[in-house]
């Protein structure tokens, strides 16, 4: 049975699922209805956990690091800025290898200051160490929180994730959503029992050590190779998460691609705008195919080298930018094809700061992406942006 | 080399591995026949680098002074900063230029 | 046993520095149930080069400015598993005053079960002697820089963060002196006993950055209470102050000569009745006439 739940809700009850023993958490727009609803739970006695609520989203990941230290399994939730302020932290528990698990609502940054979608908050975040999962849908965000945490405490990988679902289109927005049986739940996560050394009287170890150039770069290798082995522990987990529940996930998702010459790449909520738009395009003959990418870090740079084959253009649809280069997910493809002749890789910069991408937005990225199938045309596309307004020089 | 995943540091204390005596410029020796075991050296010797000794046959200005125990200096990590020289009440501590 | 401190030697701390002698008795009374949190400066930086470690409890380091929210989350941790331990946080002045003053102030508010000490040593010292908002009115370090120009030095006064715990109405707020060994061990073990947030304020001697003779370590910070300059008190649940000891009152004179980093001072006496006005006034505040 499906229940209506905003995507918010939908990491709640996957926190709740997972029973996480600390919630360490500080409100910011538009993630506040998750530890709204974690506080809830813990005072109705339904989930047994401790809720810390901190003075900022610093101390909140450093809470999560110290519980997650002391054996708990931590779930915590922010977005935007308040990522943004974790940044220092986020790098020391992903070198510490703590399984923390964060639930993001994609929000701009500021300035100017803006509560609405894109992907900059967790983009910026991109080499900080930690798993990057992006939701279509709040069933994939129920979903990818739960795996979250089966694949960051595997003792294989040992790294923090976080899961993203758009500000406001996920977040705040009802969808029917199949919230699994605990027990189910129970059977796939298993107790928490924590596979790393933790902080224990009995037995006693030092940790967050001063690593001098001696040993540092063994300790960022490590950390390399735990990357590379999520890589195969996502598979696995996706696969058994399939087979416990029905639902289907893979790093990259392939949709009308085998004939296609012409695929959009795309993260998180739009691709479902995508999707219904290329189902009209198709209808009209035109041969274009969608690839959904679920995981942002690792990259999955096979997967798409082998999705990528054969294909004439790509248009990378990037709703964050990096100012001075472009999209950052354009670099990532860009990277991941070098050397190859095909296909040929446009961006598009679309919907910062929350503004809609829609079959209009779709159209013209189309259009451009066409044009680049016959010559060449712009690396960098800003879509439905008021160039005029700005291109006055006192504009800039 | 060893690494351990997140750097943990597995075994505790292992510093003692560390010999900082090599730091010392000057080197405090306690004259045992002054000593009156009060324990002020021991007290406030941060590295720590002074242990107490039970039972020691060390000399003592007095026979009553022989129960109780006695301050030695561990010179494998005695820095010299000479805090106990300073500190000993009955001026005990003598500190002399370290001769390597 | 030839070394039964909690605290092993073989530490990088300099010769002569006083935070080992406030740790190592610290650690002597909690006992081996104890996990210590510590924010980034001289004595995590010098205690913990990998992979070697001078602590003999569990002990973690995450940053800077974060101790005490750290520690909220170990605590938060154990409450959910019913364990017991003392949980110790030892911040410098840097890590405690300035920048982990919100982090130590939410952990106070929120009523956490942790003593978080402070060790103080007046300055910035692990990065290299650079003012701090603990820094006493009249020292000069390398951001507080005396010439022509500022014959002073560092010419604010210094924060007073304990009286800021006791305004946070934590459930014990003491300064300690490890100097006054008697006084310092009473008030660990009571606040030790004590259940719920707890501040501990130590001075502590830091001869590379006092410009101080590091044998004089003790000697320096005894003279720092016997002047008045910083007074040994307690304080439990918000409640008024109370001395624990009444000093000499010695001439300041005798503190500052002994630092370099009062040097210029000597030479200015409007700025030395400076500080004795500000000791004669803290004092009578507290109902004591010089």
């Amino acid at each position: 049975m499906k229940t209506m739940l905003r995507g918010n809700e939908s990491v709640a009850y996957a926190f709740k699922l997972a029973r996480i023993d600390v919630f360490p958490m500080f409100p910011i727009t538009p993630s506040t209805l998750v530890p709204e609803m974690i506080s809830k739970f813990v005072a109705n006695g339904e989930l047994d956990a401790e809720f810390i609520p901190l003075d900022s989203e610093h101390s909140a990941i450093s809470a999560a690091i110290g519980a997650s230290l002391k054996g708990a399994r931590v779930g915590t939730a922010t977005a935007s800025q308040g990522l943004a302020l974790m940044h220092e932290i986020l790098f020391i528990a992903s070198g510490m290898r703590l399984p923390i698990v964060m639930g993001i609502g994609n929000r701009a940054l500021s300035a100017p200051i803006n509560i609405w979608c894109d992907h900059q908050d967790t983009i910026a975040q991109r080499d900080t160490g930690w798993l990057q999962f992006y939701a279509e849908s709040n069933q994939e965000g129920l979903d990818l929180i739960l795996m979250a945490f089966k694949i960051s405490e595997d003792k294989r990988v040992l790294l923090p994730s976080m899961v993203g679902l758009d500000a406001f289109v996920l977040t705040h927005t009802m969808e029917p959503v199949d919230i699994p049986e605990q027990s189910k739940v129970d059977e796939f996560l298993g107790e928490f029992k924590p596979n790393y050394r933790i902080l224990d009287t009995k037995n006693p170890a030092t940790f967050g050590a001063f690593g001098s150039p001696r040993h540092y770069m063994e300790f960022k290798y490590a950390q390399h190779l735990a990357m590379q082995a999520a890589s195969h522990v996502i598979d696995e987990v996706f696969e058994e998460f399939e087979r416990k529940f029905g639902r289907k996930y893979s790093k990259i998702t392939e949709e009308f691609t085998e004939d296609a010459d012409i695929v959009f790449i795309t993260m998180g909520s739009c691709t479902g705008t995508a999707r219904e738009f290329i189902k009209m395009k198709r209808k009209e003959g035109k041969k274009i195919g969608l690839i959904k990418l679920t995981v942002f870090r690792p990259f999955p740079k096979d997967e798409l080298r082998k999705a990528l084959k054969g294909k004439k253009v790509v248009a990378v649809v990037d709703r964050n930018f990096s100012p001075g280069f472009g999209g950052a997910v354009y670099g990532e493809v860009l990277a991941t094809m070098y050397g190859r002749d095909e296909p040929k890789i446009i961006d598009f910069i679309v919907g910062l700061g929350g503004r809609d991408i829609t079959f209009d937005t779709f159209e013209k990225i189309l259009e451009i992406t066409e044009k680049g199938l016959e010559g060449s045309v712009e690396e960098i596309n800003w879509i439905e942006v008021d160039k005029e307004a700005v291109e006055k020089e006192e504009m800039i | 080399m060893k690494i351990t995943r997140g750097a943990v540091v597995e075994e505790a204390g292992n510093s003692i591995e560390n010999k900082t005596g090599t730091w010392r410029t000057f080197k405090p020796i306690i004259d045992y026949n002054k000593c009156i075991r009060c324990m002020v050296c021991w007290e406030f010797c941060p590295e720590p680098s002074i242990y107490k000794e039970d039972g020691s046959e060390k000399p003592a200005p007095n026979e009553a002074l022989k129960k109780l125990p006695v301050p030695v200096i561990d010179y494998d990590y005695c820095k010299g900063c000479g805090i106990c020289v300073n500190e000993c009440p009955v001026k005990a501590i003598e500190f002399v230029k370290e001769v390597k | 046993m030839k070394n039964d401190w909690l605290f092993a030697p073989g530490h990088g701390l300099c010769a002569g520095c006083a935070i080992p002698i406030i740790v190592k008795h610290i650690l002597a009374i909690s006992g081996e149930n104890t996990i210590v949190v510590n924010a980034t400066g001289c004595l995590e930086v010098a205690t913990t080069e990998y992979p070697r470690t001078a602590w003999r409890v569990p002990w973690v380091h995450v940053a800077f400015e974060n101790a005490a929210a750290v520690a909220s989350g170990i605590e938060a941790a154990m409450k959910k598993k019913g364990e017991k331990a003392n949980i110790i946080c030892f911040g410098g002045d840097g890590g405690t005053a300035d920048i982990g003053i919100q982090a130590l102030s939410g952990m106070v508010e929120r009523g956490h079960n942790v003593l978080y000490v402070m060790y103080d040593n007046e300055a910035y010292m692990n990065t290299g002697i650079q003012r701090s908002g603990a820094t006493p009115y009249g020292a000069w370090t390398t951001t507080s820089e005396v010439g022509k120009a500022n014959p002073i030095g560092n010419a604010r006064p210094k924060k007073p963060v304990a009286e800021i715990m006791v305004a946070h109405r934590a459930s014990y707020v003491a300064t300690v002196n490890v100097a006054f060994i008697r006084d310092f061990k009473k008030k660990v073990e009571k606040a030790l006993k004590t259940e719920g947030p707890r501040f501990i304020h130590a001075i502590s001697t830091c001869p590379t950055g006092w410009r101080s003779d590091p044998s004089k370590s003790i000697e320096i910070i005894k003279l720092a209470t016997e002047t008045g300059l910083f007074p040994l008190w307690e304080s439990e649940n918000g409640e008024e102050i109370k001395i624990t000891y009444k000093p000499k009152f010695l001439p300041v004179e005798e503190y500052l000569k002994a630092q370099g980093r009062f040097r210029h001072l000597l030479k200015n006496p409007e700025y030395i009745e400076k500080i004795k006005e500000d000791i004669k006034q803290w004092w009578r505040r507290h109902g004591v006439e010089i």
